[in-house]
């Protein structure tokens, strides 16, 4: 029977992810992409909405929170994942309400009023059942899927806005989507960059090797001279592993110095971050927000004897409060670190925030 | 001084005498007392000659007034103050080479020239400005200095000083009149190495792979084997952080000075002073001298010349070595009990005390009030590629002190949890920035956005006149290969001398500004950034 093959190869690919995440996630920083993340975890849904079996949007709602809690719990850190559900969760909201036929302000549009007197929206709304339903949602999964696709080129064209020549930008560490931001105004315009190497990972290397293979005038500083060397630089453009609900960036380590010394110097701090990447997460939850590796990479166990007597702190992220970002690039433009939250709300449905 | 009879001297010298100094230059031996002097007179004659040609302009008033300011006393003050200082540190453009600092005293002839129209442009200047007022105030000019030993501190003499030769390798001139200099003491010259980021090309970058020692002769006259060794220790990084530095100097000079012999028809005073020219720029070219390091050349110079002449070679050596060891004993041990001092009476138990690299005078605090049964925390932060912070972590735990240890990328991770920061210092500027090892601004920057109280511990004999505001006028840029790294098999940086745009830099030094330094702790108290001047002036004043 076509059925159960279909369900325990839905399960056994969905338990193969579960334990990429577990493993990809530890020790050295991404191992792959958070773009390639996140076009896994869509497709991954979009295969959970195919094969599955439910007969209204609840039920489909349902397994997918079921589902993702377990994708989360695997490997908290990597947000894109819960941000990709969530964002699932909105398309099957939307689909259901259109082929409802109601329109979508009304849903949306939470008056003081409505908050008040109907309590938000009731779930057995989503109990009916639409034939459509499920073409309709694995038709707007597509579309999402494309838009992950083009995420990177769409910030690498807003380049040339950003960069004029002979200009000094610095970077911290590697992110394809500087990366990419930065060949893509090299091919027009000549200007120097400097990376920080970022110990202990010194994923700076990789990304000094790549830009000045593409003729980008690069240099490489240790995290210790960002300061000294500050006073030089004109931009400051970085990447991030996650932006917050209040437009705070969890980044890798040692971007919260960058951006201190950037407001020492009044250098606007640029944040290269695709829509994915936002969460709806604050970072008030101190126990849940760092991430910490083996402190092997800091202090190695050829130290002897010493190991037993010290603390060693190897943390992987670090939180940068929005007041000292200039600007966010996305895919979709350029914002304010002030707009995140309107952004958010159009990205995600409030009752989803707490998977 | 000795050359005042040469003062106004004119005769030249026939082009023979030249000769012979070519011959004893390409023969390799130390050139006799004759030849050097022959090549003293004539480069004097030539710059008095350009003297003459300047101060035809402005004669009248100025001769008049030689006269008048040579018998009156040196302390008359200037009609207007002139905008730079008169520490007595610096060199003034003197017509005859003064036993000066390392800087080439008679090499630089095109530049010190420059300096001289500068001071001749401003001594007109001043001239015409008191012939205006109808005022015989002290005149102003390079004969001037003849009348008087030193400038006191009250007059403020227009001080031009001279651009160090480290800071200007992009000057073809400079390196081409230090090649000359290097030569005629016979050192070998090291050469720059690896491609060097446009920001900081007026620095020097050398490997450590190639030390200087390598390019010299054995045996080496005219260098001795106690100041090579301490050359290659500066060059590998064996003997390194300022104080160690400056101490190892000092013990090498006293072996240099026991062993040193006064030639016949030589007074000590001057010959030694000669000889340890050399062993400077040797040890220059090993590795740039730290502001402490010029310190202490510059006290043991004047020790020198102040040597009496009828003074025995047994007892002047004696008083020598006793004056080295005073300096050891008061400069840097004494003053490090001070400063322990003053520094424990701002612990106080419960303290998480956050500490940069390895700082012998930190270290020193931190066990000594560790002594006084006070409970604290210690946090090392250290920084690639030196990674000093793994020593002090050996040293502290080794005491039973409890530590954490991050690097300074986690700075900002850790910091909440801190109450104090302590760092030492490489030198203090006369503007009061302070000079430290690069990474220390950044940690007073993230400090002070966290409301820490950050503590910077300092000797005095590090304070230096000098004024810098920007950690890339003046700098050390140590070898960029120690920027790679290995990780998981893979060595990203390899081949970085192959692809063109691509280039490492691994500074040593930076400077942080006085507004994130909330207090210096010296031997002489405790006192704020700013006061650094104030500091410079007394100790000019007592000397």
């Amino acid at each position: 029977m076509p059925g159960p093959d279909k369900e325990t190869d839905l399960t056994e690919r969905i338990e193969a992810f579960l334990s990429d995440l577990k493993r990809g996630g530890s020790g050295t920083g991404p191992l792959r992409g958070s773009a390639e993340m996140a076009r896994e975890t869509t497709s991954l849904l979009r295969r959970i909405t195919a094969q599955a079996r439910w007969s209204s949007a609840g039920d489909l709602m349902e397994i997918i929170r079921k589902e993702g809690r377990r994708m989360i719990a695997a490997q908290p850190s990597e947000t894109t994942v819960g941000n990709m559900i969530r964002r699932v969760l909105k398309i099957i909201r939307e689909e259901y309400a259109r082929s409802r036929g109601s329109s979508e302000e009304t849903d949306q549009q939470e008056s003081l009023h409505k908050l008040l007197t109907s309590g938000g929206l009731s779930e057995e709304n989503f109990r009916q059942h639409f034939t459509a339903l499920k073409a309709n949602v694995i038709e707007a999964i597509n579309e999402l899927l494309t838009e992950l696709e083009g995420t990177t080129d769409n910030i690498a064209m807003q380049a040339l806005e950003h960069i004029h020549s002979n200009e000094v930008i610095m970077t911290i560490g590697r992110s394809r989507t500087v990366e990419a931001f930065l060949k893509d105004a090299a091919r027009k315009r000549k200007f120097h960059v400097i990376v920080a190497e970022c110990a202990p990972f010194c994923q700076g290397h990789k990304m000094a090797t790549s830009l000045s293979k593409s003729g980008i005038e690069t240099t490489v500083i240790t995290d210790a001279a960002i300061f000294a060397v500050m006073s030089r630089v004109n931009k400051v453009i970085i990447g991030t592993q996650t932006v917050l609900a209040n437009g705070g960036l969890r980044a890798v380590n040692g971007t919260h110095t960058l951006a201190l010394a950037a407001k020492h110097h009044s250098t606007p701090l640029i944040i290269c971050a695709p829509m994915f990447k936002l969460s709806p997460q604050f970072p008030n939850e101190e126990d849940t927000f760092h991430k910490f590796v083996s402190p092997h990479e800091v202090l190695p166990f050829t130290e002897g004897e010493i190991l037993s007597k010290v603390n060693v702190h190897c943390p992987v992220f670090d939180y940068v409060p929005p007041e000292l970002i200039t600007l966010f690039i996305s895919n979709i433009g350029g914002h304010a670190p002030s707009y995140i939250y309107r952004l958010m709300s159009e990205l995600y449905h409030p009752e989803d925030h707490e998977l | 001084m000795r050359s005042h009879h040469h003062h106004f001297a004119v005769s030249t010298d026939g082009p023979d005498k030249n000769d012979d100094v070519e011959r004893a230059k390409c023969e390799g031996k130390e050139m006799t007392k004759e030849e050097k002097q022959r090549l003293r007179k004539e480069k004097k004659q030539q710059k008095k000659s350009k003297e003459k040609k300047d101060d035809a302009a402005s004669q009248e008033s100025e001769k008049g007034k030689k006269s008048d300011g040579k018998s009156s006393p040196a302390s008359q003050p200037l009609p207007k103050p002139t905008t730079q200082k008169a520490p007595s540190a610096v060199p003034a453009p003197a017509p005859f080479p003064m036993p000066a600092s390392e800087a080439p005293a008679p090499a630089d002839k095109p530049a010190k020239s420059k300096a001289e129209l500068k001071a001749e442009r401003r001594a007109r200047q001043e001239a015409d400005r008191a012939s205006k007022q109808g005022s015989k105030k002290g005149e102003v000019g390079p004969q001037a200095s003849a009348g008087k030993p030193k400038a006191p501190p009250s007059e403020l003499q227009p001080v031009v000083k001279r651009l160090p030769e480290h800071m200007q390798v992009d000057n073809p001139d400079v390196l081409k009149k230090l090649a000359k200099k290097l030569e005629r003491q016979q050192i070998p010259l090291r050469l720059d190495y690896g491609y060097k980021v446009s920001l900081f090309s007026h620095l020097h970058q050398y490997s450590r792979k190639a030390p200087l020692t390598q390019q010299l002769s054995i045996p080496s006259t005219v260098i001795h084997p106690a100041i090579v060794r301490l050359g290659l220790q500066y060059s590998q990084g064996i003997v390194a952080g300022s104080n160690a530095r400056s101490v190892a100097l000092l013990h090498a000079f006293k072996q240099v000075i026991s062993d040193y012999t006064t030639p016949p028809n030589e007074e000590l005073s001057r010959d030694l002073v000669n000889k340890l020219k050399p062993y400077i720029s040797f040890l220059n070219q090993c590795r740039p001298l730290s502001a402490s390091m010029g310190n202490a050349i510059k006290y043991i110079k004047k020790e020198i010349s102040n040597i009496p002449s009828q003074c025995k070679e047994e007892e002047a050596k004696r008083k020598l070595l006793n004056c080295i060891e005073c300096y050891i004993n008061e400069k840097i041990i004494l003053a490090a009990k001070a400063i322990a001092k003053y520094s424990i009476e701002k612990i106080s138990d419960g303290d998480v005390i956050l500490v940069y690299g390895c700082s012998s005078l930190v270290n020193h605090i931190l066990c000594e009030a560790f002594e006084k049964a006070i409970k604290f925390h210690v946090i090392v932060v250290d920084s690639r590629p030196r990674l000093e912070g793994r020593e002090a972590l050996r040293r502290l735990v080794q005491r039973g002190i409890s530590c954490t240890y991050v690097l300074i990328s986690a700075v900002s991770y850790i910091l909440p949890e801190v109450s104090k920061v302590f760092l030492g210092a490489h030198a203090l500027l006369a503007n009061g920035y302070v000079m430290s090892r690069v990474g220390t601004s950044q940690i007073a920057l993230v400090a002070k956005a966290f409301n820490v109280p950050v503590l910077v511990c300092c000797e005095t004999y590090k304070f230096c006149d000098r004024v810098q505001t920007d950690s890339f006028v003046s700098n050390e840029l140590d070898d960029p290969d120690d920027l790679i790294v290995t990780r998981k098999g893979k060595t990203q940086l390899e081949d970085w001398q192959q692809v063109d745009s691509l280039g490492l830099l691994n500074l040593v030094y930076d400077v942080t500004p006085p507004d994130f330094v909330d207090l210096v702790i010296t031997d002489l108290g405790m006192i704020p950034c700013t006061s650094v001047p104030v500091v410079l002036r007394v100790k000019n004043v007592d000397q």
